[in-house]
């Protein structure tokens, strides 16, 4: 009787579960799969073309000059928002762990750009990088080097090809470095002050306390943080299009840019499908160890 | 007598007004009859019932004095009054009409109307074509389904998923030439043939408009307007200072940058937020290295990439480089204009809607000459507006290419908009609505070789304009001139076997 009920349960479980299960089955896997049948066709004008070519589009994509750029540039950007965001971010933390005087307002302010959209931190900071001219003058940050005496130090930012995509990079961190802060704090203010103590009292020096104690226990929210911010990295398009644009000779280009050109200004549709196949695949590479990590440990528990 | 004459006037301006409205003329049924009587009494046809239905009811949605015409065969009852619309309106519609499609008999409904114009002139442009299509068919409601966007690229990017989908405007803005390829209008787009015939648009636009126009032997478009790409425009206040004459080849030019250089102005502006800017530059240098035939020869395959000429535009770009703004990549084309209004530029190479704009910011010390080495070549592009194959109010759209063809619609529209009409018809006191620049424009249009531009959509299908765009925009950072040719090189033959070239 008692298992027959648990068979109804089940059923009924099933049965709420199966809208979503069938929705994300079309949506989410149906149209990954779509997309790398289109990714293996000869789709290159308007009006759908599956004939199979097999690989050629990828092989074609990774002799294309601009692509290599981007990958280039997607490579730079993505090591130095990693770096940039996590090193500031626990910076950041770490100096409001110190129980200072007006945290909370800090805390807020620290972790408000994280709540604008890419489109206006890329509007804001196309406009503090403008280089301006001689003729026409300086604006943005070049206007403030300028009115400091550190002329000197003015740079042309997204608009040189040799600065390029770090420009962009100092924008992204900008945003999410305070999110980053906001995940370090919890983790910080979950370290009982016991261990610390323990610490010094065994003679560590604050320093060794930091890389000794602190690091290897915050260590699962490093990797939460090199998660989220490395797909976002990887996606990255939005702040593109707002600030920058391909820039000249891409200098700050991106494959998801690429990909939008490609399909819709040269209709090559195959290609783009491609693109985002490559895309998925760099993004599976940082999301799938993780996934595995976490269930495991999950079973562990 | 006097009164008489004033009278008569105030009334035919009233009548003028007022029937302006959709072309046609009423009629009222003297006994009780059918519509394909009435069709064969003024037509001599009785296959042209329909029109009468359909101008008819469009007519009472907005006056219901006109009667309403439920079905074809329905009896028209002594004394009833119906819209019979012009021949050309009715030839149009009967060669247009889907008879599956009875909903098209009863006039209403919206008009989609996808376009890249949302700023300045451009607006204004579409705003007094909207104008008279209201006058024309009040019954419709338009909808204005602009995506804001340099040269369309965001827009093209949006139309064409909805083609694909089947889900598209009524019409929408279209570069004329190869830049059709790039929405398969075999599949998505309806031919305009009968309708060019049927207005006698053959008549009056200019052969090599005509020309570019058709595509795999069909017209898909009706052009409102034609724009010049190979357009120098120099700043007069500078020109004076410095006793500068504009400039007729390279070596001129080259010397002018080279005196301002040293004067602390900047020589030439550009801007290349847009990404395509640099482009529309190099292919008015390539015009002026390869002449006429020679540039046009580079698209259909007869002039060969690897020639001297475009080694030397290549050469051309990048000197010109060391003259420009350094704050370009930065600037749309109009962000550079800024320097020639602050007297802190001197020359810019674009299409002459920059001229439009100059007017809006209430600039006037500007002068233009062509491209040096370029007079008498008018690198032109046109736009033009398609009619969707599953376009849900087919008959509405209909009536908007009309009146985009139409004498009225083109000076209307580019008048405002700062280009030419594609209509060279023009009488004299008609030419003489247009501004000095765009009056020289048309003379020049009149006598000059006409050559398809590339980047505006004329010369080339998308995915070439593409690979050709790309190509100059990595040649700003490499400046490598061997290298970025052997890009082109493969650009274009790569293109010209999908064309089966």
């Amino acid at each position: 009787m008692r298992r027959r009920w648990l068979k109804g349960e089940r059923l009924i479980t099933l049965l709420l579960l199966l809208p979503s299960v069938i929705a994300v089955a079309v949506f989410v896997y149906g149209f990954i799969g779509w997309t790398g049948y289109v990714s293996m066709s000869n789709w290159n004008q308007l009006l759908p073309d599956y004939t199979f070519v097999g690989l050629r589009n990828f092989l074609k994509l990774f002799a294309h000059p601009r692509f290599q750029i981007d990958l280039r540039n997607l490579a730079v950007f993505t090591g130095l928002f990693l770096t940039g965001s996590l090193a500031i971010g626990f910076l950041l933390a770490v100096l409001l762990d110190r129980k200072v005087r007006g945290e909370g307002f800090f805390r807020t302010i620290y972790l408000y750009p994280m709540s604008l959209s890419f489109i206006v931190t890329g509007v804001v900071w196309r406009w503090l990088m403008n280089p301006g001219s001689p003729q026409m003058g300086s604006t943005g940050i070049n206007l403030l080097l300028e009115k400091i005496g550190l002329g000197f130090l003015k740079s042309g930012w997204y608009t040189d090809p040799r600065v390029g995509i770090k420009a962009v990079a100092v924008a992204a961190i900008w945003q999410m470095s305070g999110y980053v802060m906001a995940m370090y704090l919890a983790g910080l203010r979950g370290i009982p002050e016991e261990l610390r103590e323990a610490a010094r009292v065994d003679g560590a020096s604050e320093w060794q306390v930091y890389r000794y104690v602190i690091l290897p226990l915050l260590r699962p929210i490093t990797l939460g943080a090199i998660i989220i911010l490395g797909h976002i990295s990887l996606k990255i398009y939005d702040l593109i299009v707002a600030m920058t644009g391909p820039g000249i000779g891409f200098s700050t280009d991106v494959p998801a840019y690429f990909m939008w050109e490609t399909t819709f200004h040269a209709n090559r549709f195959a290609q783009g499908a491609a693109i985002a196949i490559i895309l998925l695949l760099m993004v599976s590479l940082l999301i799938v160890p993780y996934l595995i990590f976490s269930v495991r440990r999950e079973a562990e528990v | 007598m006097r009164r008489a004459v004033a009278l008569l006037f105030v009334g035919l301006l009233v009548w003028g007004l007022v029937g302006w409205a959709q072309p046609g003329k009423e009629y009222v049924a003297a006994s009780e009859t059918t519509l394909a009587a009435v069709a064969q009494e003024v037509f001599g046809d009785s296959a042209y019932a329909p029109a009468i239905m359909r101008a008819t009811n469009a007519k009472s949605l907005a006056d219901p004095a006109y009667l309403k015409i439920r079905t074809l065969d329905m009896k028209i009852p002594a004394g009833a009054k119906l819209w019979v619309p012009e021949r050309a309106w009715a030839e149009a519609f009967m060669a247009f009409w889907d008879p599956n499609r009875p909903e098209d008999l009863f006039g209403g409904g919206k008009l989609v109307v996808g376009s890249w114009w949302t700023a300045g002139g451009e607006a204004e442009g579409l705003n007094a074509l909207f104008e008279i299509y209201d006058e024309y068919y009040p019954d419709v409601q338009i909808v204005n389904a602009t995506i804001a966007g340099g040269a369309g690229f965001v827009f093209r990017a949006v139309i064409k998923p909805r083609l694909i989908a089947g889900d598209p405007p009524d019409t929408f803005q279209l570069h004329a030439g190869l830049e059709v390829e790039g929405y398969s209008p075999e599949t998505y787009l309806t031919p305009l043939d009968k309708l060019f015939e049927i207005m006698g648009w053959t008549e009056v636009l200019p052969k090599d408009l005509l020309d570019l126009l058709l595509y795999k032997d069909h017209f898909w478009g009706v052009p409102v307007n034609i724009h010049r790409a190979n357009v120098l425009w120099y700043d007069k206040a500078i020109f004076e200072k410095y006793g500068i004459t504009p400039p007729e080849n390279w070596d001129e030019f080259f010397s002018i940058c080279e005196k301002l250089k040293a004067e602390g102005v900047v020589p030439f502006v550009m801007g290349n937020a847009g990404g395509w800017e640099a482009a529309h530059l190099f292919e008015t240098i390539l015009v002026s290295t390869l002449g006429a035939e020679g540039y046009k020869g580079l698209w259909t395959g007869e002039t060969p990439w690897t020639s001297a000429g475009v080694t030397e535009a290549l050469e051309i770009l990048k000197k010109i480089l060391d003259y420009v703004n350094p704050d370009y990549a930065a600037l749309s084309w109009d962000g550079a204009g800024e320097y020639l209004i602050a007297h802190k530029g001197a020359m810019m190479i674009m299409g002459d809607w920059t001229n439009g704009w100059f007017m809006a910011k209430g600039y006037e010390d500007y002068g233009w000459a062509p491209v040096p080495g370029t007079r008498g070549i008018f690198d032109a592009l046109s736009d033009t507006f398609c009619l969707p194959k599953r376009a849900p109010n087919p008959i509405n759209a209909l009536g908007w290419l009309m009146v985009c063809g139409s004498k009225e619609g083109q000076i209307a529209f580019n008048t405002r908009k700062g280009s030419i009409p594609a209509r060279t018809d023009l009488t004299a006191e008609e030419k003489a609505l247009f501004n000095p620049y765009l009056q020289s424009c048309m003379e020049d249009f009149a006598r000059d070789a006409i050559v398809p531009s590339v980047i505006h959509g004329a010369a080339a299908i998308e995915s070439w304009v593409t690979d050709f765009k790309d190509a100059v925009n990595l040649f700003l950072a490499t400046k490598d001139v061997a290298g970025t040719q052997r890009a082109l090189v493969e650009a274009a033959e790569a293109a010209l076997a999908q064309m089966g070239k």
